[in-house]
This record gives structure tokens, C-alpha cells and sequence, in this order.
């Protein structure tokens, strides 16, 4: 049995859930066993929209209303070693991260988070996974009879699965958490960075943290999440949750749209595994244009609202 | 209060990153080993908690001799005293509790750890050494103040951040806004000739096993060469991500 932590968020799945509830189900069909998704907390998460990504059943338990990692991990890990499983798939948002050292723990289990791909084997594991800050690919063998995943979000596409026949239990929790939650903060209608599709990112070239409105005209007009250098949010114009590179965010997005950006090294580890990246820069010999699909040379103020219009024209 | 920070040794953010020519290993020639990045936040904030409260804080990492020059400029940077736990560790569970031996023989009130190395980038070490210890964790952790036998701390989550109210001993996976990066140390000439003569003790390791283990590396696949578009023809970059890229 595959076991998947199905995170949910202000009470609802998000795209990486779905991506990790069907990369266990992958895995599972690969093994000839089944997958279970584990749902813990609020009562009104969607459970059902499960149903449809190829598992087996999706186990609820009741309790918990907020993460906390230890509570978390130690429902996760009583799962796993009920049903005597192999494997425990979970995706590496912050809370996934957080929660894998404290659940292979529990469990057991050997932990491997960046994975980017289906296991090549499954006795012994063996799985791919970014390391070297995205500068080097790892492949990795468990040396435990079970081992807990990390899955990248946006690494692996979303399928359509036709059946739908899944088992659905609910049960009450009773594992107690070692920190409250005592409120969250959260930034009111942003896309959250590591999950995004597409990310405008832009850096010291906007030359002053009030010229950032072109680049969320941007954003917008594509459904992207803004993300900033590090410079950019060392002193202070932009928020450190918006920091891509190798100390800060790492991403994965289809499309990458990095503003008035040299492209440092550090800044290049974070993003490099973008499907498309875009440069548009005033400085020809920026490096990052090395690493673009498309480069512009540019002035941003100039390029920035023309591209945004060139994009509303397209999509109407 | 009784601090006890976790120290890797990782290449420097700006190395090119190579591998041994059997792909088993990171070929270290050449490369210059620095603090992992995130640890030097939480040691800063260790040090600003030493000054207010008293204490001490110690350094601590698990490797071979080859580290401890970056053990030595965690004590250079402040740290009091440092522990080399002599072991080559294969993976993050194995690290975690050679740690937690370290830690349970210091009675420690807080445990500070970076949230991830930049080098295996696993993010594993600090809630496994929580679990071994059966104590809280944040990470990645961004804000801490004790008080009383408690803290207050601010966790990042993905679109925010949450404040935690949890029990001391802890354990922390830091990360730049836990100090910014503006108040972050540089050893001094002063703290560099006094960590020569600071105690570092070298402990045997426990022989904790390892969960998993590296089998080889590669390096990314490179990217095709960039395509120049006229900034006066935005229409032409726009049509090519719809039908070259299919990203819009």
C-alpha cells in the first residue's frame, strides 16, 4: 500500500495535492498495489475530488484543524505502519517539507525530498531528485523497507484518470501537537510562489520598490505569481516570501519572466528548472541571457506595458 | 540559555558545481566550502539571543577533519565553544541522530539548525532531530523570541506565515528573516585570532545508520541557445510562447 498525505489549504485541496495523490497512485499501479490518501483536519475538505486521481480509498481524519508538523507526522506515520506500507508520497510545500524529517522518523523511514520523478526502481528504491541547489540531479537508493517522498511541485502534469471508484472512511484523530497555531497571516489574493505556472519575476533594474506596479500588471494579466532577487528583498523593496534563487524560493514554473535581472549564479539555481524562461534586460551582456529561451534587450519601462498590452491583445 | 547551533559545510553559493569522474560523489577540487547560508542565520540569531540572555551557544557539525575550518569560523563569527562529531554521514536521518546524541548530552534549551543545506538541499535534519527528541520544531523558521520557559515564533508557509506558541526546548530550521541578512556577522580580526584557542572537542560517533544513500550524479541537461526577439516586436515573442514554448 502507497500511503499520500493529501494537504489541504483554508480547508481545499491545491494542484500539488492532486499531483502527489497521483504520483502515489502511479506508484502504486507500478507495484500492483493500491494507494490511500490520507486527509487530516477540517471537515469540510472537498474528500471527494480525490476519488478521481486514482486512489484506492481516502482516509479522513477528523481532529486537527491547523497544521502543526509533530501531530501531523505522528497520524501519518500510525497509517503507514498499520498498513504495513512501503511508501508515503507527500509534495514539498512548505508544510510537506516541514513535515518529512518528523514522519520518516516516526515512521522509520528513510526520507528523500526533491524527487522530481517516478521511482526508477522500487526494491531497493531508487528515485531522482534535484540537488546542488538544482546544479546537480541525484539519484538516490533507500536503504530502509520504507521510505517517505518529497515530491517537487510542478514536476510531474496532471492526468486525467477515468475511473473513480474509491473507498471513502472517516475517523477521529487523537495525536497531540507540540506548538499552537496562534494566527496566520496570509498575503490576500497572491498566487503562492512554488506551485505557480507562471512567475514575473524582477530585480534591482526596476530601480525603486514604487515602480513594481508594471511588473503586477504583468503577473496579473498572466495569472502569475510575482517573485523578486535577492538584492530586491535584502533591502527591503519587496517581501522575503518573494525571494527566488538559491537562499530563498525555488520554482518550477512552465513560464519564468525574470525583469531587469543580471542573472547570478545563486539567482540561476533557483529557477533554472523552469520550462520557458523569458529575460528581458537593458544590459546585453547580462549572464542571465545564457539561460533564457527568449531575451530581450531593453529598457523595462519601456518593454514591460508594451508586452503587457501585446499579451491582452492575444488573449482577447 | 543553552544554545546549540547546527553547522554544515557546504560549496559556496557561486561554486560550479562538478562531479568525480564515476559520477559518485561532488569532486570538492577547487571548490571553495563555506556556513551553509541558512545556518548563518541562525547562528546570528543565536549570538543576538547569547547577548540578551546570557548562555552559551556552541557550533556543531557532523563530518571529517576537512570541516573544521568552518567550524572554526563559526567560532570566529562568535560561537563559544565548538563539537566535531567524527562521522561521514550518507544521509539527513543519520546526521539527525548523531545530532541528537550531541544534543542530549548538553541540555540544551534551543536547538537552531539552517532549514535546509544548499548542498543535498533535503530539508530533512531539523524535524527528524525534533522527533528524536520529542520536542517542537519550526521551519522554516523566520521570526523567535523567548520568554519564560516559552517562544513565540513565525513559521513561513506558502502565501504567508504563521506565529507558533511552543514550549522550550525546540528545535528551529532558520531562514533569512529570522535575522536579516543587513545584521548577518563577518569575523573580525579579534574573533578570528580567539577562535584559534576556543575548545573543539571531537566525539566519536554513535554509529547511527543511514536512511538512504547517494547513488550517482549528474549534471542538468544544458539549455538550447537563447532566441533574440526586437523589443519593438513584442506581437512576435507572444506568438512564439503561444506556439513554440505553448506556455500561454
Amino acid at each position: 500500500m502507497v500511503v499520500v498525505f493529501a494537504e489541504t489549504w483554508s480547508g481545499q485541496f491545491k494542484k500539488s495535492t492532486f499531483e502527489a495523490v497521483q504520483y502515489a497512485s502511479a506508484c502504486a499501479k507500478a507495484q500492483g498495489t493500491q494507494a490511500l490518501a490520507v486527509v487530516i483536519g477540517p471537515a469540510s475538505a472537498p474528500v471527494e475530488s480525490l476519488g478521481a486521481h486514482g486512489v484506492h480509498k481516502v482516509l479522513h481524519l477528523h481532529g486537527p484543524e491547523q497544521f502543526e508538523t509533530a501531530q501531523y507526522a505522528a497520524l501519518l506515520a500510525g497509517v503507514a505502519q498499520e498498513l504495513n506500507s512501503s511508501l508515503i508520497v507527500v509534495s514539498g510545500t512548505a508544510n510537506g517539507r516541514a513535515l518529512m524529517g518528523a514522519l520518516s522518523v516516526r515512521a522509520e523511514a528513510s526520507a528523500i525530498s526533491n524527487v522530481t520523478a517516478l521511482p526508477l526502481s522500487y526494491s531497493p528504491l531508487r528515485v531522482v531528485r534535484g540537488a546542488f541547489s538544482s546544479k546537480g540531479i541525484e539519484t538516490c537508493e533507500s536503504r530502509l523497507p520504507r521510505s517517505v517522498i518529497g515530491l517537487i511541485p510542478n514536476a510531474i502534469g496532471l492526468k486525467d484518470y477515468s475511473d473513480s471508484d474509491a473507498a471513502f472512511e472517516d475517523r477521529s484523530s487523537s495525536e497531540t501537537a507540540r506548538a499552537t497555531v496562534l494566527e496566520q497571516q496570509l498575503a490576500s489574493g497572491s498566487i503562492a510562489l512554488p506551485e505557480a505556472d507562471r512567475v514575473v519575476s524582477a530585480g534591482r533594474g526596476m530601480k525603486a520598490p514604487e515602480n513594481w506596479g508594471m511588473i503586477e500588471e504583468l503577473a496579473k494579466t498572466l495569472g502569475a505569481a510575482t517573485a523578486c532577487s535577492k538584492p530586491v528583498s535584502d533591502i527591503g523593496w519587496r517581501p522575503h516570501r518573494e525571494h527566488v534563487g538559491q537562499t530563498g524560493i525555488q520554482v518550477n514554473p512552465q513560464l519564468y519572466i525574470a525583469i531587469g535581472i543580471s542573472g547570478a549564479i545563486q539567482h540561476l539555481a533557483g529557477v533554472s528548472s523552469s520550462k520557458t524562461i523569458v529575460v528581458i534586460n537593458s544590459d546585453p551582456e547580462a549572464p542571465f541571457f545564457k539561460a533564457a529561451d527568449y531575451g530581450i534587450v531593453g529598457d523595462a519601462f519601456d518593454v514591460v506595458p508594451r508586452l503587457t498590452a501585446a499579451i491582452k491583445k492575444y488573449l482577447n | 540559555m543553552k544554545i546549540l547551533v547546527c553547522i554544515s559545510h557546504v560549496p559556496d553559493t557561486t561554486a560550479k558545481i562538478q562531479f568525480t569522474a564515476d559520477a559518485s560523489a561532488l569532486d570538492a577540487n577547487g571548490v571553495q566550502f563555506v556556513i551553509n547560508p541558512y545556518d548563518e542565520f541562525g547562528l546570528t540569531r543565536a549570538l543576538q539571543l547569547n547577548e540578551q540572555l546570557g548562555g552559551t551557544v556552541t557550533a556543531v557539525t557532523v563530518g571529517d577533519a576537512s570541516v573544521e575550518p568552518t567550524l572554526r569560523k563559526a567560532l570566529a563569527i562568535g560561537a563559544h565553544d565548538a563539537v566535531r562529531v567524527d562521522a561521514l554521514a550518507l544521509d539527513p536521518i543519520q546526521v539527525a541522530r548523531e545530532l541528537s546524541a550531541v544534543a542530549l548530552a548538553g541540555a540544551y534549551d534551543l536547538i537552531v539548525c539552517g532549514q535546509e543545506s544548499i548542498d543535498y538541499n533535503g530539508g530533512i535534519v531539523p524535524a527528524a532531530l525534533a522527533e528524536i527528541l520529542g520536542w517542537p520544531v519550526v521551519s522554516p523558521c523566520i521570526g523567535f523570541d523567548p520568554a519564560g520557559g516559552r517562544a513565540k515564533a513565525t513559521r513561513e508557509i506558502d502565501g504567508g506565515k504563521e506565529i507558533l506558541d511552543l514550549a522550550l526546548p525546540a528545535v528551529l530550521g532558520a531562514k533569512k528573516g529570522l535575522v536579516e541578512e543587513s545584521e548577518l556577522r563577518i569575523p573580525n580580526m579579534r574573533g578570528i585570532m580567539s577562535a584559534r584557542t576556543k575548545p573543539l572537542v571531537v566525539t566519536a560517533p554513535q554509529g547511527a545508520n543511514p536512511g538512504s544513500a547517494a547513488v550517482s550524479f549528474t549534471k542538468p541537461a544544458g539549455k538550447s541557445a537563447v532566441q533574440m526577439i526586437d523589443a519593438q516586436d513584442l506581437d512576435t515573442l507572444v506568438q512564439k510562447l503561444h506556439e513554440e514554448a505553448k506556455v500561454i
